[in-house]
């Protein structure tokens, strides 16, 4: 693969870094990211990786873009209020980078359809809203053995990390089991500052750079805890649990 | 001896909003038990009726997971600094798209 003229200067300010260059760039253009929710989480991770030049990313989610959304969901926008968020983010990520390939997938993912969805990407971002859609990212992603980065977000509060099935601890070995529903409230409840949103999704699009390029240390067997209030970050470690239900060596859970 | 909690921000109503707390204890155990005497009604959040630590709360102990250490039987001592931290999951409401 060649970079165009065009493409060497889009892309001239990482294509200078060591750890990225020309064969860096490819592997970013020859990329498949799949992201779980074009939301708060979603939206920063979208604008990132496409920006950045990943060749194939898709995009899951079954709502249109609210107006209470732009207060966070930087990549809709006021005149796309009611469109699919799908063809809204798509939208804007065509602007950012027409020469990207971005798949939509305008529905809810579930038990059903999500290993169809996953098996065309080399990693999945998730960035979906409540537990039970995590969980079921997370044990898909463990099955297929897909490459995920997990990210959550609660008022002022952020937690990340990255999870490669087989090799570190995944979001079952951190919590086990989902808590029962009306126990956590919200986002809608709770309320979210929006840079949470954005500082957790633009990690995880590091995560998904870090991933392809293969450079640096991923967030893996550690999650990393954001507080806006005090801008702290900390990280506390994750092994992989044997008695996971996913991953562990007795698997309860062995299909979706 | 004096353990440093960092409490989550989902427990903070029954800290009075403080982030985090101190309190006297010697095992995890007695550390849960102090923040009750202190901040009545947490350990129903943090514990199942049968007392046992809830399967979506982890607690620290610096950055290791009691779960991998000795559970609530795991000794504490001076200057460590103990970390409630819940799963988060974000967005809107359960039956919605994304956070």
């Amino acid at each position: 693969m060649n970079l165009t003229d065009a493409q060497i200067e889009r892309y001239s300010r990482q294509l200078i870094l060591p750890n990225i260059g020309g064969k860096g760039q490819e592997r970013l253009l020859k990329a498949r990211v799949l992201v779980v929710g074009a939301g708060g989480l979603g939206s920063p991770a979208l604008l990132y990786l496409a920006s950045a030049g990943i060749g194939k990313i898709g995009i899951v989610d079954s709502d249109k873009v609210e107006l209470n959304n732009l207060q966070r969901q930087i990549a809709h926008s006021t005149n796309t209020v009611g469109m699919p968020k799908v063809d809204s983010a798509k939208k804007t990520l065509n602007a950012i980078n027409p020469e990207i390939e971005i798949i939509t997938y305008n529905l809810r993912i579930t038990s059903a359809n999500i290993t169809d969805i996953i098996k065309d990407y080399d990693i999945v971002v998730d960035g979906s809203d409540n537990f039970p859609t995590r969980f079921l990212v997370n044990d898909a992603c463990v099955l297929a053995k897909k490459p995920l980065s997990h990210g959550g977000i609660f008022r002022f509060d952020g937690q990340a990390i990255t999870i490669l099935p087989g090799e570190s601890a995944c979001y079952r070995c951190l919590f086990p089991e989902p808590p029962p529903p009306g126990l956590v409230p919200s986002c809608q409840e709770a309320g979210i500052l929006g840079v949470v949103a954005g500082i957790i999704g633009t990690i995880q699009a590091n995560e998904v750079l870090k991933y392809i390029l293969g450079t640096g240390d991923l967030l893996t067997g550690r999650l990393l805890i954001f507080n806006a209030l005090d801008s702290s970050f900390r990280q506390v470690k994750v092994p992989k649990d044997p008695n996971c239900p996913v991953c562990g060596k007795n698997p309860s859970v062995t299909k979706l | 001896m004096s353990i440093k909690v960092r409490i989550p921000t989902p427990l903070q109503k029954h800290t009075n909003n403080q982030a985090e707390v101190s309190v006297d204890a010697s095992d995890v155990k007695g550390l849960i038990e102090a923040l009750e005497k202190d901040f009545p009604g947490i350990k129903d959040r943090i514990c199942e009726k049968d007392g046992k630590v809830r399967r979506f709360i982890n607690i620290y102990v610096n950055e290791e997971d009691i779960r991998f250490l000795q559970r609530d039987a795991t000794s504490l001592k001076d200057g460590d600094e103990i970390s409630i931290i819940p799963a988060i999951a974000g967005g809107q409401d359960i039956a919605g798209g994304a956070s």
